[in-house]
């Protein structure tokens, strides 16, 4: 029983760490149909955000505070540059759109190699992070739980600002009929760019959280990129549930396996479930349906 | 899924030629045979999506030398219709071609059962050549070898496909620069040549000049006593003009059906969709209001 | 193509012998031959022409790429697990023989249990290590396609699946240490089915076996291109449905240019392995597969030289940059991915194409519109040969937007 609680939990962490990492993407790729690889890159960009904080701020518990806010806007502001220099010269080529991005990821992480160094470097968790909360017999880190809580806020966040905002009503707008929201008076142009800047900033966000788990370098991004592109597949495109659901799932599933397995059988053992997956539901859990042909 | 751009200006010559009604015997021209059982019969039809009806219980049935028009409002299933058919929309009920059940079958294998269908816009393969678009047309059921081997000469099948949608000159140009109405040929060519036995035309004339809907007409009604044709259409007056009968659909259900008389005299028909101030007039009187009705429908 | 197969009546006189695109493909490859085998080894020294036969293994990968992304629109993020499929057989051959009949080679007692696993066993034959070579990363790729594919998972979906495949791939190379040797990879080979590697003559030999089992890629895939099935490969590329609509499967016309690709990518990561004498994780995993796609952008996709010249000039740059610079060849190469894809999508043979056109044209109408109208204009448009420039130029003109979705 208590095996199965900590694999539990073990997997709802890694569900929530998937989870900061694809929410971005729901967004960008998931709405917009953008593949934006330099995503992995703008969370190494929120990483070093904190790093570069704590150097300022010496109360580490503050710092984290402060970092999570100028972290999403220096992924934000990343994501916007990159949008409005080439992403959006592009938006009729979503393949050719991955190998740009993969090339500004490329000279992102060279500039970090040379701004920061190549070591991995650390940032303090602060004092209340530390040590872990007794549950059922278990003792879970508090960096894990907090981590947890920071995914479902932002989650919730996100899908108020969907839901109620007018940004929320004109993302939808745009994502469904792109042609009409434009005749509607929507700047989809204005629209694009706003849906990049939150979602590359949610990117930054989660670089905040993972400075909690573990020391970060500048290939951080790339540890993460594919399995959260993973997410959003499994997930379909179009709304965040799927995303939420998908990588909780996913979390759960390779800490199963990796507990029964090695991790890196596990990864493999996720893919083939994943391709499986793929036979029955090629759209992924939740999808919109359209009536168009192609 | 690929929008055409509007610039490109078509580079084909004036004289390009057009329809060659004649060739088309050489194409069509089988042992009626073959054809005995060819009529499409659709039984309850029903389409959903999420929730909503799109089609709802239609019954239709089209037999062999028929040229059937399916028309209604926007909305009223006529694509929807179509799309059931070639396995493009999940559908419950029955749709038999031929004896042989078509639901459930993946596209494809529908397309190989005898049923040929175009698009609304004209999806031709831009960058291949218009022999090389029938030519692939004409391939279905080649085998490996014969696939991995170069084209030589022209098949006299796609040969004659050429002559008949006069495109014989343009035989080597990219099918991406050809006219609007051209494209709709050269699609027309590629289900002759498919050997489609079974062809569904989601607005063939759309796009076209007044000169080219004649020559379509006179082609599709040629084609009609051969073989079964289902056209959806919204252009009243080459309805009125070339319909063998016509099936008028309304949110997802069959509303009347008939000659083009006949449906015209309907009052249902008159109420839903072609405005009272239609009724009871005659055909001549019909072409001058056909653009009214037109932009009414669109 | 078509000015090869039969002049256009009408619209123009068939094209002299020595602007006809086939002539030129094969002229291409000839000279491709004299230089590879004549110019190539005369002119290099044997520390070079090593390092000319590894951007021939490299190139080989590009040509597999050429044909299913640029011809047939798939993606494929992930060719770095069929490049380590083939490296690590041959690799694992190369040890096993190494040890000797019976013998355990050396990772496997430094890391492993002295002890060969069973699915390593057959590997101490030449005839099965070639066979797997040329069967398992095809067949792996197939099975993949037909997954994939038949359920209608395409674009950036596949995209993603086969880079997550890449990623899994690495993972579990590096994570069975034991039986792979980790991330160091299997290294320190000394012999090559029988012939010493440390003999320059062997080397010698090893690039010529690349340099020509290139070529004859070059020529399969010429030969595909303009076969029907490249026809229909290209149209399943631009018009799916369409395709499927005509009663094809489009899966299986898809399947079988992965499985190439795939094939081609295991051939040169089992020539690279003797070459360059270390395979590891670090040759298989997402960056270095994505990296592949980076001289086949630049060299054009959809031509057939292109991805070679690219995939060669590429590796090159990289060899020369990265060892006097080593911070700025990785910029050097995200500038040239931004850069090439984002504005020059043809790679930098459309810009001969552009440069033959203009003077094709050049004569009656200098400003000509993008779409040529005059004959010859129309002539090099319809020609779909893969190395013409200029048909790709125009061709790209006249393509829809909505193509490369």
């Amino acid at each position: 029983m208590d095996a199965l609680f900590s694999q539990l939990f073990a997997g709802l962490s890694l569900g929530s760490v998937l989870l900061l990492a694809a929410l971005g993407l729901a967004l960008t790729f998931g709405q917009m149909g953008v593949i934006n690889m330099a995503h992995g890159e703008f969370m190494m960009a929120g990483a070093y955000t904190a790093f570069v904080l704590q150097t300022f701020i010496p109360d580490a518990g503050v710092s984290l505070l402060v970092a999570l806010p100028v972290g999403f806007v220096v992924g934000g502001l990343l994501g916007l540059l990159l949008e409005v220099t080439l992403i959006s010269r592009m938006y009729r080529r979503p393949l050719d759109t991955l190998l740009v991005t993969f090339g500004v990821a490329l000279v992102l992480q060279q500039l970090a190699r040379d701004v920061f160094g190549a070591p991995n470097v650390d940032v303090r968790a602060p004092a209340w992070l530390s040590g872990a909360v007794p549950f059922l017999g278990m003792n879970l880190p508090k960096t894990r739980l907090f981590i947890l809580g920071l995914a479902i806020a932002c989650v919730v966040a996100l899908s108020l600002v969907l839901k109620l905002t007018s940004l929320g009503r004109r993302i939808r707008a745009t994502v469904q009929n792109r042609d009409l929201a434009e005749t509607s008076g929507v700047s989809t142009r204005a629209t694009d760019r706003l849906t990049f800047f939150v979602g590359s900033g949610v990117a930054g966000v989660a670089g905040v959280a993972l400075t909690l788990l573990g020391s970060i370098g500048p290939t951080l991004g790339t540890n993460y990129i594919v399995d959260a592109f993973l997410v959003v597949v499994v997930g379909g495109i179009g709304q965040l549930k799927g995303a939420v659901i998908a990588a909780f799932s996913l979390g759960i599933l390779q800490a199963t396996f990796e507990y029964s397995t090695t991790a890196s059988l596990a990864k493999v053992l996720l893919f083939v479930v994943i391709v499986a997956f793929l036979q029955v539901r090629p759209q992924g859990l939740v999808s919109v349906r359209t009536r168009s042909l192609a | 899924m690929n929008p055409q751009p509007e610039s490109v200006e078509p580079v084909v010559p004036d004289d390009a030629g057009g329809l060659d009604p004649e060739a088309l015997e050489q194409v069509i021209a089988a042992p009626g045979e073959r054809f005995r059982h060819d009529y499409l019969e659709i039984r309850d039809l029903r389409v959903v999506f999420d929730g909503f009806v799109a089609v709802d219980g239609v019954d239709l049935t089209v037999t062999r030398g028929d040229l059937r028009f399916l028309i209604g409002p926007n909305g009223a299933g006529k694509t929807t219709i179509v799309d059931a058919i070639t396995g493009l929309a999940p559908a419950t009920g029955s749709v038999q071609f031929g004896r042989v059940e078509l639901l459930g079958k993946p596209s494809h294998r529908i397309v190989r059962a005898g049923v040929g269908r175009t698009f609304q816009t004209a999806s031709v393969f831009d960058e291949l050549t218009v022999l090389q678009n029938l030519d692939i047309a004409a391939g279905a059921g080649r085998g490996p070898l014969t696939m991995l081997r170069r084209r030589r000469g022209i098949p006299p099948e796609v040969e004659a496909a050429l002559e008949t949608v006069g495109l014989t000159k343009v035989r080597d140009l990219p099918a991406g620069i050809l006219a609007h109405g051209q494209k709709q040929w050269l699609e027309i060519g590629m289900l002759l040549v498919q050997d489609a036995r079974l062809l569904l035309l989601d607005e063939p004339v759309a796009g076209m000049s007044q000169a080219e809907r004649e020559e379509t007409g006179l082609l599709l009604q040629r084609i009609g006593e051969q073989r079964t044709v289902v056209v959806v259409e919204h252009d009243m007056e080459f309805l009125r003009s070339f319909a063998s009968s016509v099936t008028v659909l309304h949110q997802g259900k069959v509303l009347s059906e008939g000659t083009v008389a006949q449906v015209q005299a309907d009052p249902r028909v008159v109420e839903v969709y072609l405005g009272s101030g239609a009724h009871g007039r005659g055909r001549g009187a019909a072409a001058g209001d056909a653009p009214a009705t037109s932009t009414g429908v669109e | 193509m078509s000015a090869a197969t039969g002049p256009v009546p009408g619209t123009a006189t068939p094209a002299p012998w020595w602007r006809r695109p086939a002539t030129r493909v094969w002229a291409g490859v000839a000279i491709a031959a004299v230089v590879l085998f004549g110019l190539a080894p005369a002119l290099l020294s044997d520390f070079r022409l090593n390092l000319l036969a590894k951007f021939l293994c490299l190139a080989m990968v590009a040509v597999g790429i050429g044909l299913a992304w640029g011809r047939g629109g798939m993606l494929v993020l992930g060719q770095g697990v069929f490049f380590g499929i083939g490296g690590y057989l041959m690799a694992m051959h190369m040890k096993l023989s190494d040890a000797g009949p019976g013998a355990v080679p050396d990772f496997l007692l430094l890391y492993g249990d002295g002890v060969v696993p069973g699915w390593w066993e057959p590997l101490r034959s030449p005839v099965v290590t070639i066979l797997a070579i040329l069967v398992l990363p095809a067949g792996i790729a197939a099975l993949l396609g037909l997954a994939v594919f038949r359920r209608r998972v395409r674009g950036a979906y596949f995209a993603i699946l086969s880079q997550a495949l890449a990623a899994a791939f690495a993972i579990l190379l590096v994570g069975q240490q034991k039986v792979t040797g980790g991330t160091n990879g299997l290294n320190g080979f000394r012999s090559f089915f029988g012939y010493d590697l440390a003999d320059p003559v062997n080397k010698r030999m090893l690039y010529f076996i690349a340099a020509g089992v290139l070529i004859a890629m070059v020529v399969i895939v010429r030969l595909l291109m303009s076969s029907r099935y490249g026809e229909l490969l290209v149209a399943v590329r631009d018009q799916e449905n369409r395709v499927r609509f005509l009663g094809y499967d489009p899966a299986n016309v898809k399947v079988v240019a992965y499985a190439i690709a795939a094939c081609f990518a295991g051939i040169g990561g089992a020539l690279f392995a003797p070459v360059v004498g270390i395979i590891s994780p670090a040759d298989v995993g997402v960056i270095p597969s994505i990296g592949f796609l980076v001289g086949v952008a630049i060299g054009g996709r959809a031509t057939l030289l292109g991805p070679v010249l690219g995939a060669v000039a590429v590796s090159w740059a990289e060899t020369g940059l990265s060892e006097q610079f080593p911070s700025f060849w990785t910029y050097f190469q995200g500038a040239l991915f931004i850069l090439v894809v984002a504005f020059l999508p043809q790679g930098f043979a459309s810009l001969g194409g552009l440069w033959r056109r203009r003077r094709a044209a050049g004569a009656p109408a200098p400003d000509d519109p993008p779409v040529g109208s005059g004959p010859d204009a129309a002539r090099e448009l319809a020609s779909t040969d893969a190395a013409d420039g200029a048909a790709q130029e125009a061709a790209d003109a006249a393509r829809t937007a909505g193509r490369n979705a």
